[in-house]
């Protein structure tokens, strides 16, 4: 789950994280209002998308930028008024863009020098890790890659928490002293905390800058959020916004099915996520493109696979289906049933592949078989990717 | 032999009294597995299938049955809660099947049992199974939510991420008249109780253990670890395999654990390892058992 940049910024007032000052706008009026209150400071107006590259792209209207440095009231009215219910199309966005609903109005702040800050869950060490660069404002892959020595790394203990001197240690090997690595100790602190509280998966700030003003602020952040506890965070979740994902994602997510869209034009449907993944591979084997992940899980329902079918159908791509299911617990013929009525409602347009293995097999064989529909049945996995392969070829 | 479980393996099964755990415990109870105990606070005294005694503590449970084993059927708001009951009784082996346990509280249980007797497997697994010598492998122990009767008593050990995956592999090998030693699932969370390589560890010294199929997927380097230990160590024969060459970077691919962040932890990253470490990795999942028993000279 992505949040808003003006999303992330109430998260770190709320815990204390010091950001450049910052309001959001829904409307050109709101966003002279903004500008007004922060009258005196150099002012930034930026469009709000879950995308990067804002700043070099441009609006279907042929407004150009994102991103826009402001000198007052009447010019941030003007430039939210270009785009507010525009689209804009960066690198990441694809040709179709996205519409912006809001715009943040923020100071624009003067740079001594850029640091790298993040807080990760390390897999290795079950635990995590603050990294910690000097080399900010780029990206870290990078830094990582071509001065490694460069990456400071402090491991945190799971259940003591964040401690003085582990911050006292990085605020050092950042080369911060005097105020500024009071400024940054306390700034930690309160992203740890955060960290912890939201059940963040990754934080990271880049750039954490220190001003000429002798401030240290996050200027950016990205936030991480383990989908498994947001059932514990409501007013996280109350920051999704549908509108910036994947329509077919959103449909499926509805219906607790797994599913992220790629490229291809081979849709996928099967039970379990290793599976499921493996079954995208073997297709790509057999010079395949596969056109999502979906999994199904483990105790679909009818409903369920039918929802699923009809996702897929939805993909103007898709060509060809495979449906790969090891019914383990799961009875193959509730699946065989599922398919045949979806494919009777949609009318199958595309070659479907079948395969099904496990728990009442032969009955879903039967099924599958007595429902007149042109569905190709498949005695293994590679028999069933060859076969859809070469359906759509 | 086997490792972890065997035929006289006394089972409890936290969660007994919900519809999932339910389902499992008889299905359990049907391959002759013994599950001797269940565990719903709240609901002691009352009596599952007319023969399993429950509890309102695991404690309670292990001073009144023995058990040596648990599963843990739990929803994930309580799971962390209900497997750090399970070490605080002394049970040897807890079986998290639970999916979607916070990774917060899996670091805190994580830390909390170091230094504990007990053995962790999962969460977000489909438990472990040592075939029975039966009819479909009847009267072995199954602890979780695999299908028993696709597996045959046999020298091939398996460990994956995956359940359905394993499932594949164990009808595979099935299938071609070759049975498993002990399969085990061991989660597909990025913070497990129990990993590969702790797997591979316990197959090498199992006498009944012949081969092994392991099998991973993109995201974290527990698969390398296993695999750099296994060449100076592991002198049977190994069948590797990776899922999600296809999975796009910095999506999560359902499991939680299967996200590629790095340059390391994608499916030929860790294809490429587990070859240079003497691994027999399948090009495809049709041919984990076939490129196993290849490699194993059969």
């Amino acid at each position: 789950m992505n949040i808003h940049e003006y999303q992330a910024k109430q998260l770190f007032d709320q815990y204390s994280v010091p950001s450049p000052k910052g309001k959001v706008a829904s409307t050109p009026e709101e966003a002279a209002a903004a500008a007004e209150e922060f009258a005196g400071s150099k002012l930034v107006i930026k469009a709000q998308v879950h995308a990067g590259g804002r700043g070099k792209g441009h609006f279907k209207n042929g407004f150009q930028g994102g991103v826009h440095l402001i000198d007052s009231p009447a010019q941030a009215a003007e430039f939210a008024g270009k785009m507010l219910d525009e689209t804009l199309v960066t690198v990441q966005t694809g040709e179709a863009g996205r519409l912006v609903r809001k715009v943040m109005v923020a100071e624009a702040v003067d740079i001594t020098h850029e640091y790298y800050l993040s807080i990760l869950m390390d897999r290795a060490t079950c635990r995590p890790v603050i990294v910690a660069s000097t080399e900010g404002g780029m990206s870290i892959e990078d830094v990582a890659h071509d001065t490694p020595e460069k990456i400071i790394r402090q491991f945190v203990h799971p259940l003591l928490g964040l401690q003085g001197y582990e911050i006292r240690k990085l605020a050092a090997a950042l080369g911060l002293s005097g105020d500024f690595a009071k400024q940054f100790g306390k700034l930690l602190k309160n992203l740890y905390k955060l960290f912890i509280a939201c059940d963040c998966s990754m934080l990271e700030i880049n750039p954490l800058v220190t001003t000429p003003d002798g401030r240290v602020l996050a200027l950016d952040a990205k936030f991480g959020f383990d989908d498994n506890a947001l059932y514990r965070h409501p007013d996280i979740v109350e920051m999704r916004d549908t509108e910036e994902e994947d329509p077919r994602e959103v449909a499926a997510s509805e219906y607790d099915l797994n599913y992220i869209g790629l490229d291809g034009n081979i849709a996928c449907l099967v039970n379990g996520a290793g599976l499921a993944m493996a079954t995208m591979d073997i297709i790509k084997h057999y010079g395949g493109e596969p056109a999502n992940f979906l999994d199904v899980g483990g105790g679909a329902s009818k409903e369920q696979v039918a929802a699923a079918f009809k996702i897929i159908l939805g993909d103007a791509n898709v060509k060809g289906i495979l449906i790969n299911i090891f019914g383990g617990i799961m009875d193959c013929n509730v699946i065989a049933e599922g398919v045949v009525a979806a494919a009777k409602e949609t009318g199958l347009p595309l070659p479907l592949v079948v395969r099904l293995e496990g728990n009442n097999v032969e009955a879903g064989k039967a099924t599958l078989a007595e429902s007149g529909l042109n569905i190709v049945t498949a005695d293994s996995m590679a028999d069933g990717a060859q076969k859809i392969v070469q359906a759509v070829s | 032999m086997a490792i972890l479980i065997d035929e006289n393996t006394k089972v409890l099964i936290q969660g007994i009294t919900g519809s999932f755990g339910g389902r499992h415990a008889k299905l359990s109870l049907d391959y002759g597995t013994q599950v001797v105990a269940g565990v719903t606070p709240g609901k002691g005294g009352q009596t599952f299938e007319d023969k399993v005694p429950v509890f309102d503590t695991v404690s309670q449970a292990v001073a009144e049955t023995g058990a040596t084993a648990s599963a843990i059927f739990v929803p994930p708001p309580f799971a962390a809660d209900a497997i750090l009951e399970a070490v605080d009784a002394g049970v040897d082996l807890v079986v998290a099947i639970t999916e979607g346990i916070p990774v917060m509280d899996m670091m805190r249980v994580k830390e909390a049992m170091k230094g504990s007797k007990s053995r962790l497997i999962g969460p977000n697994c489909p438990g472990v199974v040592t075939p029975g010598t039966g009819e479909k492998s009847h009267g072995g122990c199954r602890i979780g939510i695999a299908p028993g009767y696709i597996h045959q008593r046999g020298n091939v050990g398996v460990v994956s991420r995956s359940g359905t995956l394993t499932y594949e592999a164990v009808y595979q090998l099935t299938t071609l008249g070759y049975g498993q030693s002990t399969c085990v699932g061991i989660g597909g969370d990025p913070i497990n109780g129990t990993s590969h390589l702790d797997t591979l560890k316990m197959f090498n010294d199992d006498p009944e253990t012949e081969a092994i199929i392991m099998i991973g997927e993109i995201g974290g380097n527990a698969e390398a670890e296993a695999a750099r230990w296994a060449k100076d160590h592991c002198k049977k024969p190994i069948c590797g395999f990776i899922a999600g060459a296809t999975a796009p970077p910095g999506r999560r691919m359902g499991h939680a654990g299967a996200i590629v962040g790095g340059d390391e932890d994608t499916a030929d990253a860790k294809k490429k390892i587990l070859a240079e470490c003497g691994i027999a990795v399948a090009e495809t999942p049709s041919d984990m058992a076939t490129t196993l028993l290849e490699r194993w000279g059969k």
